[in-house]
């Protein structure tokens, strides 16, 4: 595809966001379309970095989302305190299921090597897993929007922020302090040489936290990903006949709206959308890249229920790496910070589950 | 014997092409659906100094 076609498909989305939601929908969606160029231009991950860091001891990566978590920090928590009511941060209450929940999603994120945003990014790009683990994904949220209220009710704390124990210097103070001791945690735990990030990801974490930052100005509320997946769910089910007016989640008003108006109303599907488009772009760009390896049937199945886990479990756990681990712990969140905890652990079991679940095709029937 | 080949996989451009046409496919039977906002009551293009609190529909929220 020429280049210019490219650049005229952006044009094309735009127009559409214009006409269909307004001027703000073009900018969340310009905003999505540089998230994507950057997490696959620059090949800014999640899920790659945390399995390089448990399984080859490389904190380079890890380091890099932790600088964009921090300068996003830095400038999202005074911005919101000073804010009147007009913009939100990414806040939600710890609980049983979130962390069960967020155990299971850093599991599935290495099964599928992909986490909320990867798995847009990865679909975008054309890469097969990440193209079918989305449609899981998009399936997987949706039915975590159903059952959301009964695993809730296993037990939640109140919503706990930062800034609400400290204030809005000591939030900062501490959301740097912690990233500061999971930084030294990983460079302790990482070998010579895989330490300091290359000027690569320290652009792509610069870009991130910037871009970042402006979804928080434009949007009133912190980057996310599941909440449009699950919507884009709903849509198809409303679609295909489904009733949600008796479901719990879908009844709130603010929810109930976003499922009566368009989706490019709705600015998490918004950036979503961009997202793709931008990964799409840098993949049409660039020189032709191969296709994942294939796999034996059973290894695609994997990919799939892979990709429901992933959907179903960022729902209960009040989002991904996305909307908990970097907008949560970048506003202050105390959910952020236990998301972080049981989805690394999680990670750690998920890698080894990887190379099981993922049979290669030429190696089906074959003697281990 | 020989072993059988692996089969061979859809390329990059097609599978990219195919997600995002789909993704455009039900923004657009959605947007058939639903309608566009209406012009007068179009959310401010910047959340900040809009007067406005944010409408909510987060991933952190229940």
């Amino acid at each position: 595809m020429a280049r210019a076609a490219l650049l005229l498909l952006v044009l094309a989305l735009a127009a559409l966001a214009l006409l269909a939601a307004g001027p703000r929908a073009i900018l969340l969606l310009l905003i999505g379309v540089g998230f994507g160029l950057v997490l696959e231009g620059l090949r800014f991950g999640f899920a790659g970095p945390w399995r390089l860091l448990v399984a080859e001891r490389d904190a380079r990566g890890f380091l890099a989302q932790l600088i964009a978590i921090g300068a996003t920090a830095a400038v999202a928590i005074p911005l919101i305190a000073g804010a009147g009511g007009e913009l939100q941060g990414a806040a939600a209450p710890v609980g049983i299921a979130m962390i069960a929940a967020a155990f299971v999603f850093g599991a599935a994120m290495q099964v599928v090597m992909g986490c909320g945003s990867g798995t847009l990014v990865n679909a975008g790009s054309g890469n097969l897993v990440g193209a079918l683990a989305l449609f899981g994904f998009i399936a997987g949220s949706f039915a975590g929007t159903l059952h959301l209220g009964a695993f809730a009710a296993l037990g939640t704390l109140p919503v706990i922020t930062l800034q609400g124990v400290a204030g809005t210097g000591g939030a900062v103070a501490l959301t740097l302090a912690g990233l500061a001791l999971a930084g030294g945690l990983a460079l302790r735990a990482a070998q010579p040489g895989r330490r300091m990030p290359p000027a690569r990801l320290w652009l792509a974490a610069g870009l991130i936290a910037a871009l970042a930052t402006l979804n928080l100005i434009v949007a009133g509320q912190p980057w996310g990903v599941v909440y449009g997946l699950g919507l884009w769910g709903a849509k198809i089910a409303t679609g295909l006949g489904a009733d949600l007016s008796g479901a719990a989640f879908w009844a709130q008003p603010a929810n109930a709206r976003r499922l009566a108006e368009t989706i490019l109303a709705d600015v998490t599907s918004v950036t979503n959308i961009g997202l793709i488009a931008g990964a799409f772009i840098v993949m049409r760009w660039r020189a032709p890249t191969a296709q994942v390896a294939p796999l034996a049937p059973r290894g695609w199945l994997a990919v799939l229920a892979g990709g429901l886990v992933l959907g179903y479990s960022a729902r209960l756990a009040m989002g991904c790496n996305v909307g908990a681990f970097f907008s949560g712990i970048a506003s202050g969140s105390l959910h952020g910070w236990v998301w972080f905890a049981a989805a690394f652990a999680g990670s750690r079991l998920g890698v080894g589950l990887r190379g099981r679940l993922l049979v290669p095709a030429r190696t089906a029937g074959a003697p281990a | 014997m020989s072993a059988a080949l692996p089969p061979r996989l859809p390329a990059r451009r097609t599978v990219g092409a195919l997600a995002l046409g789909l993704v455009l496919g039900l923004v657009l039977l959605d947007l058939a659906r639903t309608g566009g906002l209406d012009p007068l009551a179009l959310p401010p293009p910047v959340a900040l100094g809009s007067g406005l609190a944010p409408s909510g529909a987060h991933c952190t929220q229940g």
